[in-house]
């Protein structure tokens, strides 16, 4: 894997998330723990919500728009219409929070 | 004989020691270097020294005659000066000797916080003999007092210790909650509240500015500006490997001395073990690791093959009464689920991780007896799937235990009130029961609980259920969410009367399922200890719908809407003019609201702080279009300029404007007021109305316009301004005290009863006292959030955390 830093695991708030600029869109950085992160693609199937702005509990995300609930583990949505999010590798290493580049390419190129 | 010197006679270097002993005594001539004046001893077990428990000499592990009879040459309290590795000597303070074989143990060191004062007498670390009999001795003075920084294993052990000898002590932690390395933040909540039973203060969030004292230490102050006189400072803020000494050999470190799996550094004929040793860049702390690798480098020393393989390790607290357990991996790692259980009768929390049918992490509170059965499963990787859905009850499970939806009210003491309008107790009711009075309607007739607003029906249920068993039939109630049992009205009465201050205090007391809670339940209990404790609770960010958190309402495409406030829809020219120039700046799209005031819609968020610090420029603040708070207060133009106005309405809707904004609420609350009859500021399918008569006002209630169209109802009718503002605030925080979150004041009015309203604000204390508390909220909240958010150090938040556009490219 090709680790790229994009900033420190204190700048997104526990129990919340950040966006992440790609050349092909938005992802989205969750805080679901001290030190538990989860990147995933920002935008929700169903109408385009940004899921870093919706509510975090445990390792799942409500959408801010209509309140589909995703697991950030397998980016699946519960309940009855079902959807699917890309989820991305990430890693926090001495407070930083790594992407894989390759991951991102592949997204870029796919 | 082959020589070996070992610099360090710490727990691991002893173990060392003891393990090439016992496996060929005429292996090696031994030479023990200490810079303490003395040999091994059981550090682990200084806290029981501490709290007079246990003395130093029952903790001495290698006592004179051991080291005598083994023929260990010892020089203690005798400091290594320099190692030649190419020479193959220790250069110790009184003279060199020459090894075959060489170990450091040179341990860690207490991590001493750089802050004014650090260095002063009294200021010490909890590491050695030395800290310890410092402690004491300060402790010997009657009503001393002692501040002990860190909130760790340590510093707790510090602290519980302190106070056995009889110290007021108080803990400062700078996380969100105690030992937050081993504990997840709901045990963390748990022990900090037996801490706290046992009489230590402990302050979360506590930064420590500076220590002051006149030659010694005086008091401790923190960056908020709190002081804390002291005798004592301990500071058990963290270890640091000690590796100095084994750097200016020339030895390879890391975080500190790099070895392989056999103990060895990259240096011919050098070793090394314990807390000075990093290997595949772990360190190391806890004392089990420390014993595996001492056997180890035994091994490696006798030339027998071992190698060094990390273990999962479960950690304990040496404190009476506190029982905690934790294992494994509950704060990282991704596919995870978790199992919660908790009895808040009992003071259990129990949560257990799970990866690919394989308990990861385990952390228990209040019930540790199961703790080494999952400690085993841990570290075998059992495959669970089977005895998943009862793994949490333990290996004794029979079958029949289930949480209780009750635990919370079984839980309640005796002088619990459940009924606030009435102060009738749990042990009343229970008393009611046990004459005879077995329904609801006998609770109500004989105790008056729930006879008034109604809102605590559901906790005399549950009473009468916890007191007769079968015999009474619960009717069924919807609770909050999927998370918990109770109901919204059950949470905000049990918030009140448990004075529960935090959302951990929530999740454990009220038996949560739920490790924070949901999209649902987490707003509205934000809500509740917002409302009910504004001093003590902080509010979330984290726990609010992105309108609240962002302070603009979100669009279908992701953009904002940004609304400036017009007190009462009055404006100038000057404010016109900056919007518009806001408007043109950011591109957006300007409509004139139903609630008299300019809506700027199509705002990207990253412009947010930039556009509020333009609005705030032109004198505007926030106009809460997007809260569970006031919205606007809408008002014709009165007597005035109107032929008809019978009173200054616009003038009285601005002066309840400035009042109540940036107040939250239980949902949106919108007020009009009206210069005569003709009601041209539709009042009357407000939350709250003003109608202005030649006589006065006449004030109402409980109107909506919305999904269902209401008139409001009339509360009273007053002669004076002020009244009508005292009226209206009583009712606003009646309101925000009493109502379930998302219910507009018609939808709680209808619950509770216009007649209880009436009566409750009649009374002039009650009233009086509803103000009050309202204004001690507004004085944390009546705060413009833009402002707050426009500053640089909060506007970076609305950006993009990085931008990989350029990288995507590659």
């Amino acid at each position: 894997m090709n680790w790229i830093d994009i900033g420190h695991i204190d700048d997104v708030p526990l129990r919340g998330a950040r966006q992440v600029k790609t050349k092909v869109g938005c992802l989205a950085v969750f805080r679901t723990g001290e030190t538990e992160v989860f990147a995933v693609s920002n935008l929700c199937p169903h109408k385009g919500g940004p899921l870093s702005e919706g509510i975090v509990h445990e390792q799942k995300v409500t959408c801010p728009l209509h309140n589909t609930i995703f697991d950030l583990n397998s980016g699946e949505s519960l309940g009855v219409d079902e959807y699917r999010i890309d989820t991305y590798p990430v890693r926090v290493e001495d407070g930083r929070i790594l992407l894989d580049r390759d991951a991102i390419a592949q997204r870029s190129a796919a | 004989m082959q020589k070996l010197v070992v610099i360090g006679a710490g727990m691991a270097s002893g173990r060392l020691l003891e393990q090439i002993i016992a496996a060929n005594p005429a292996a090696y001539d031994i030479t023990l270097f200490n810079a303490e004046p003395r040999g091994n001893y059981n550090r682990i077990m200084l806290s029981p020294v501490l709290s007079g428990e246990k003395s130093y000499g029952e903790i001495v592990t290698h006592d004179d005659a051991w080291y005598a009879e083994n023929r260990i040459t010892c020089r203690f309290g005798e400091k290594v000066v320099s190692v030649d590795t190419d020479r193959k000597v220790v250069i110790g303070e009184k003279g060199e000797v020459p090894y075959d074989k060489l170990v450091f143990g040179t341990g860690s060191s207490a991590f001493i916080i750089p802050c004014p004062g650090h260095d002063l007498p009294g200021v010490v670390a909890f590491r050695d003999l030395e800290d310890t009999t410092a402690m004491t001795e300060a402790a010997g003075k009657p009503g001393a007092r002692a501040v002990v920084i860190g909130g760790g294993l340590l510093g707790l052990e510090a602290a519980a210790a302190l106070r056995l000898r009889g110290m007021e002590v108080t803990v400062l932690h700078i996380s969100t909650h105690l030992m937050e390395r081993q504990l997840d933040p709901a045990a963390g909540y748990l022990l900090k509240k037996d801490l706290e039973k046992r009489g230590i203060t402990v302050m979360l969030e506590a930064s420590t500015k500076e220590i002051v004292g006149n030659g010694r230490v005086e008091q401790v102050n923190l960056a908020d500006g709190t002081e804390l006189p002291c005798d004592i400072v301990c500071m058990a803020v963290g270890i640091r490997p000690s590796v100095k000494l084994a750097q200016d050999s020339g030895i390879a470190c890391g975080r500190a001395i790099k070895v392989d799996a056999q103990m060895r550094t990259q240096t011919p004929d050098v070793y090394a073990v314990g807390e000075c040793v990093e290997y595949n860049g772990a360190l190391f702390g806890l004392v089990a690791p420390l014993y595996d690798q001492a056997k180890v480098l035994a091994k490696t020393l006798l030339d027998e093959e071992e190698t060094f393989v990390m273990r999962e390790l479960s950690t304990k607290l040496k404190v009476t009464g506190c029982d905690l357990f934790s294992s494994g991996d509950f704060a990282e790692g991704e596919g995870r689920e978790d199992i919660v259980f908790r009895d808040p009768a009992r003071g259990i929390y129990k949560r257990l991780v799970i990866e690919n049918d394989r308990l990861i992490g385990a952390v228990m509170y209040g019930d540790t007896a199961d703790g080494n059965w999952f400690f085993g499963l841990i570290k075998d990787a059992t495959d669970i799937s089977d005895i998943r859905e009862t793994l949490i009850f333990g290996p004794s499970f029979q079958g029949g235990a289930q949480v209780d939806p009750l635990s919370a009210v079984a839980a309640l003491p005796p002088e619990a009130e459940i009924c606030g309008c009435n102060g009738v107790c749990k042990g009343n009711i229970i008393k009611a029961i046990e004459a005879g009075a077995t329904d609801l309607g006998a609770i109500k007739a004989t105790t008056k609980a729930s006879a008034s607003c109604g809102t605590c029906t559901g906790l005399v249920e549950q009473v009468l259920s916890v007191t007769l068993g079968d015999d009474f039939v619960l009717p069924a109630a919807q609770p909050v969410c999927g998370c918990c049992d109770l109901t919204h009205e059950d949470v905000r009465r049990l918030i009140k009367v448990q004075e529960l201050k935090s959302q951990e205090a929530v999740w454990q007391e009220l038996g949560w399922k739920t490790r924070n809670g949901c999209h649902v339940c987490r707003p509205a209990v934000n809500y509740y200890l917002l409302a009910d404790w504004p001093l003590d609770y902080t509010d979330d960010p984290q726990s609010r719908f992105v309108n609240e958190r962002n302070h603009a309402n979100i669009q279908k495409d992701g953009t904002y809407s940004v609304m400036p406030r017009m007190w009462g829809g009055m404006t100038t020219p000057q404010e016109l003019i900056a919007i518009a120039q806001a408007a043109e700046k950011y591109g957006a799209t300007v409509k004139v609201t139903g609630g008299m005031r300019i809506d700027l819609l199509g705002i990207q968020k990253e412009d947010l702080p930039a556009i509020w610090y333009d609005l705030n420029q032109a004198g505007m603040v926030s106009g809460h279009a997007y809260t569970k708070g006031l919205r606007t207060v809408k008002t014709c133009v009165g007597k005035d300029w109107c032929r008809f106005g019978t009173q200054d309405s616009t003038g009285l809707g601005i002066k309840l404007e400035k009042k109540l904004w940036a107040s939250w609420t239980p949902h949106k609350v919108k007020l009009g007021v009206s210069g005569c009859p003709r009601n041209c500021a539709e009042a009357t399918c407000k939350d709250i109305g003003v109608i202005c008569v030649d006589s006065g006002y006449q004030v109402s209630v409980a109107g909506a316009a919305g999904m269902d169209v209401r008139e409001t109802e009339r509360l009273v009718d007053v002669a004076t301004e002020d009244e009508v503002i005292e009226w209206t605030t009583a009712f606003v925080q009646l309101y925000r005290e009493n109502a379930k979150y998302l219910d507009r004041a018609y939808k709680w009015v209808a619950k509770v009863g216009l007649d209880w309203v009436k009566e409750t604000l009649a009374d002039d204390a009650t009233r009086r006292a509803l103000v009050e508390r309202f204004d001690i909220s507004q004085s944390v909240y009546q705060v413009d959030p833009w402002a707050e958010r426009a500053q640089p150090a909060e506007a970076v938040k609305f950006h993009p955390l990085a931008d990989l556009t350029k990288e995507a490219a590659e």
